[in-house]
């Protein structure tokens, strides 16, 4: 039995010949050609190439369409999904620990104080619901830190450059607000600063505040680590290589080493400005 | 008269907007310039085996032969490639370039695109054909010595290795000619020298290198 490609495939169904193009291997190459001519598998060399080249061209197209789906949107989907899983246990958190605090006399407050209900023993009815309220919350808890691990593990394939630089939930998460790596990439990098800050660029623009000047990515330490009157300065470098980051993603989906390179020492240089006022 | 030796058959230096350029002929791909006759202008500096043909390397190439491409990102060079080569496998590992190289292969006979790891050459050694004639690599990825000699395999003993190394992708901080170094030594394992130039004319930072299976 044979390694190659169009062992098995069906000559005349490109489809079969894609599926093996995509999960088949080899120790080695051979003379295929060859082989599937004296295998009957194509007429002549000619046939064998035109074969060739429909399941090849099959096959990309299916794995491209596949893998597309399976990272930008998902990516998008997780971080909203841990956003809720979150913000659903805190609500949960806070009627448990009301809730307990009226049966036990020692509740500690927040996540910790769910946990910790979860794993007492009910001895009542009451604290039986309420121990069982306490679990939900602590499921969906768990639930979240999943999501993360797996954007963690998705981001650096989906977006090389923007996981890189930004980490990867806030890579999930400039993704999702952008609604997708596309229309991320396809933003101004002004755009991307204020991602995620629309309610105050609304009252903004109804003239009941100043500009925002940062969105969503203020969470980095880049922005929030600079001090308060260089972080303008800080967010607007960047936006800006957060926007050709996720440019490169889209449209090449190449590692570039010296864009994280460029970003590391522009931020040095915006922090050095703080030393030297220090030193004034 | 323009002077095509050294150059395959199937490409031509041919004049555009008043200067000498390469080009093949095929169907248009990513904007160049096309003449009367159906030949497009193949941009050396979009292309790092045109700047070598530019530069006048030896690459061994002479139209019609076999080429395992590594690295083909949407296909601007491997477009040139297929329009001279034989049978022409395209290897490229990030989806959304891939989808544009589809399109790429569409317009032509010999081009077969694969969605598939460099650094894995046992996920296509089932499709692509021993005894290759030519294997072209521009990974720009770390690591890119190590691709040339784990695909040796699919080179014919007097097959040719055409080989842009990018500098940065090995070590953003190091001097480019000692990342050099180290590429041409780890290519001593499986491949003889027989050429090798900077393209910085064309792209900074990049060495040609072309070369034999030991
Ligand atoms: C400089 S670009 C190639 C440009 C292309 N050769 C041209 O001239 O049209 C480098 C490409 O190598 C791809 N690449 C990097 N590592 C790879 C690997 N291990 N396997 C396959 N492709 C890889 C990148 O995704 C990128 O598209």
């Amino acid at each position: 039995m044979t390694d190659a490609w169009f062992a098995g495939a069906d000559p005349d169904d490109p489809e079969s010949g894609a599926t093996r193009v995509r999960t088949g291997r080899a120790p080695a190459p051979a003379d295929w050609p060859a082989e599937a001519v004296d295998a009957g598998f194509a007429a002549d060399e000619t046939d064998y190439y035109a074969k060739l080249r429909s399941a090849t061209l099959a096959a990309a197209s299916e794995a491209v369409a596949e893998r597309e789906r399976a990272d930008d949107v998902q990516l998008a989907h997780a971080v909203r999904a841990m956003d809720d899983a979150e913000r659903t246990a805190n609500e949960l958190a806070e009627r448990v620990v009301e809730w307990a605090g009226t049966l036990y006399g020692d509740v500690p407050r927040g996540l910790d104080g769910v946990r910790d209900i979860a794993a007492r023993d009910p001895k009542t009815a009451a604290e039986e619901r309420v121990v069982s309220y306490a679990t939900r919350a602590v499921d969906l808890l768990d639930e979240r830190d999943d999501l993360r691990s797996f954007i963690e593990e998705r981001a650096p394939t989906a977006a090389p450059n923007l996981a890189e630089m930004a980490g990867p939930v806030l890579a999930a998460r400039l993704i999702a607000l952008a609604g997708g790596l596309e229309p991320l990439a396809k933003k101004p990098s002004g755009t991307v600063q204020v991602l995620g800050a629309e309610d105050a660029l609304f009252a903004h623009l109804k003239g009941r505040a100043t500009s925002p000047k940062h969105g969503v990515i203020f969470t980095h330490e880049y922005v929030r680590g600079t001090r308060p009157q260089d972080r303008g300065s800080a967010a607007r470098a960047f936006a800006g290589k957060l926007s050709i980051a996720a440019r490169i993603d889209h449209y090449s989906g190449d590692y570039r080493p010296e864009l994280h390179a460029e970003l590391a020492d522009r931020m040095e240089t915006i922090r050095a400005r703080a030393d030297e006022g220090a030193d004034e | 008269m323009s002077d095509d030796s050294g150059l395959p058959d199937g490409v031509e230096r041919r004049t555009f907007g008043g200067r000498e350029r390469l080009s093949t002929r095929g169907a248009q791909v990513y904007g160049e310039p096309v003449d009367a006759d159906g030949w497009r202008a193949w941009d050396a500096g979009r292309s790092k085996l045109g700047a070598m043909l530019e530069l006048g390397m030896d690459t061994g190439l002479v139209g019609g032969e076999s080429v395992l491409y590594l690295g083909a990102a949407s296909g601007t060079t491997v477009s040139h490639v297929a329009d001279f080569a034989g049978p022409t496998y395209a290897v490229e590992f990030a989806p959304r370039p891939v989808r544009d190289l589809v399109g790429v292969a569409e317009d032509r006979d010999n081009l077969f695109p694969l969605l598939k790891d460099a650094r894995d050459p046992e996920s296509y050694a089932h499709v692509v054909e021993a005894g290759i004639d030519c294997l072209v690599m521009d990974v720009a990825t770390r690591g890119q010595a190590t691709v040339a000699v784990r695909n040796r395999q699919f080179l014919a003993d007097d097959g040719r290795l055409l080989m842009a190394v990018k500098a940065r992708s090995e070590d953003v901080t190091a001097d480019p000619d000692d990342v050099f170094d180290g590429v041409v030594a780890e290519l001593d394992s499986a491949y003889e020298l027989l050429e090798t130039a900077r393209l910085d004319r064309f792209h900074a930072d990049h060495l040609g290198i072309v070369a034999r299976p030991k």
